[in-house]
C-alpha cells in the first residue's frame, strides 16, 4: 500500500522533474517532507521496480531513424523468432500481442538504410515477412500517465 | 562516429539519473563538464521538443495495470489529423501515432496506446472514446499485449545500450 508522499512522489514528477541542483530537496520542500526520505522513497521504487527511471522521453527520431515493426509469426516459432529479435541491441519494447500479426517491437538505427538493412536481415534469418511502421504523425498532447488510485 | 554535446548528453542520461542527492554533478563528472552546463544543455533540450517529457518515468504493470493496449483505427486519411488530436486529449490514452497503412493485410492507420487496471476497463474505455470521437463507424482492432520479452529505454545511435 503506498502512502499519500509515496504517490505524490508517483504521480506528480512525471512531467517536470526539477532541473535544479538538487532536486530530491526541492521536491521535499514542496511536500513538507526531507530530502532523506524523497530520495529512499525513490531508490525503493527503482528497487521494486515500480518506476524504471526518472530521467527523458526522447522524442523519436532527434537520434537516427526508428520505426515499430510487426510480425506474424506461428505461435510454434513465437518465442525463437522473438529471442532472435531481442537479441539485437538495436530493439527495445519487444511485446507478444493477442492477433495474428503477434510479435511487436520498436528497431532503431543510425539512419533510415541501415534500419531497412536490419529490418530486411530479421527477415532472412527468422523466415517471416515484417511490416515497417515508421511513425508518419504524433498526436500525443503530453498529459503524462496518470495513475488512477483505487484505495476502496 | 563523432558525437555531439547534446548527444552525448542524451546517452549519458538515457537510462535515468542516480538516485541520489547532486544526481546531475554525477552525470556532468562522467561527461567531463559542468553541472551547471549540464542543467542548461537539459533545459535547452527540453525546451526544443527533442526531451518530450523529463520525470518519473513509472512502470505499468507491477502497479496493477496489467492490460496494456495497442488500438489501430483504418480512418480516412484527410481526417486523420483531426481525429488523432481528439484521440490524444482523452486523458486514458498515451501514445497516439500516424503510420503507413500495409494494404489490405494491414489497413490501419492510425495507432494508440490504452493501459488499464483489466481488459474490461480498457475494453470499456476503447467503447467510450470510439462513441465520443466519432470512430464508430471506422475499422478497429484491439491488440491486448501479452508476453513482454523486452523492455528498456531506447537505444541511441553511436552508443551502445548503458547498463546491459
Amino acid at each position: 500500500m503506498l502512502t499519500a508522499l509515496e504517490k505524490q512522489l508517483l504521480n506528480d514528477y512525471q512531467q517536470e522533474f526539477p532541473l535544479t541542483e538538487r532536486p530530491f530537496l526541492q521536491i521535499a520542500q514542496a511536500l513538507s517532507t526531507r530530502e532523506e526520505v524523497v530520495i529512499k522513497a525513490y531508490q525503493q521504487f527503482a528497487d521494486q521496480q515500480i518506476i524504471s527511471r526518472i530521467g527523458p522521453v526522447i522524442t523519436p527520431n532527434h537520434l537516427g531513424a526508428s520505426a515499430l515493426v510487426a510480425m506474424a509469426v506461428n505461435e510454434e516459432d513465437l518465442e525463437t523468432v522473438a529471442d532472435l529479435v531481442s537479441s539485437y541491441p538495436n530493439v527495445n519494447h519487444n511485446y507478444e500481442r493477442e492477433n495474428a500479426v503477434n510479435l511487436w517491437f520498436v528497431l532503431m538505427a543510425e539512419d533510415e538504410s541501415r534500419l531497412l538493412n536490419l529490418v530486411a536481415e530479421i527477415e532472412q534469418r527468422s523466415g517471416y515477412t515484417a511490416m515497417r511502421l515508421p511513425m508518419l504523425a504524433d498526436f500525443y498532447i503530453n498529459l503524462g500517465f496518470q495513475l488512477e488510485w483505487n484505495d476502496a | 562516429m563523432m558525437l555531439s554535446l547534446d548527444e552525448r548528453i542524451l546517452l549519458a542520461v538515457q537510462n535515468g539519473l542516480p538516485i541520489c542527492s547532486r544526481p546531475y554533478q554525477a552525470i556532468a563528472d562522467e561527461l567531463l563538464i559542468s553541472e551547471a552546463q549540464l542543467l542548461e544543455r537539459l533545459q535547452a533540450l527540453r525546451q526544443q521538443g527533442v526531451i518530450k517529457r523529463w520525470g518519473v518515468i513509472v512502470k505499468h504493470r507491477p502497479l496493477g495495470y496489467k492490460a496494456n493496449a495497442m488500438i489501430v483505427v483504418n480512418v480516412p486519411d484527410e481526417r486523420v489529423v483531426e481525429l488523432g488530436k481528439k484521440l490524444s486529449a482523452e486523458p486514458v490514452v498515451n501514445l497516439c501515432y500516424q503510420r503507413p497503412r500495409q494494404g489490405e493485410r494491414w489497413p490501419y492507420n492510425l495507432y494508440c496506446m490504452i493501459h488499464g487496471k483489466d481488459r474490461a476497463m480498457v475494453e470499456a474505455h476503447w467503447q467510450r472514446l470510439q462513441q465520443q470521437c466519432g470512430l464508430g463507424d471506422f475499422m478497429s482492432e484491439i491488440l491486448f499485449s501479452r508476453r513482454c520479452f523486452k523492455q528498456r529505454g531506447a537505444w541511441y545511435p553511436g552508443g551502445q545500450a548503458l547498463h546491459g
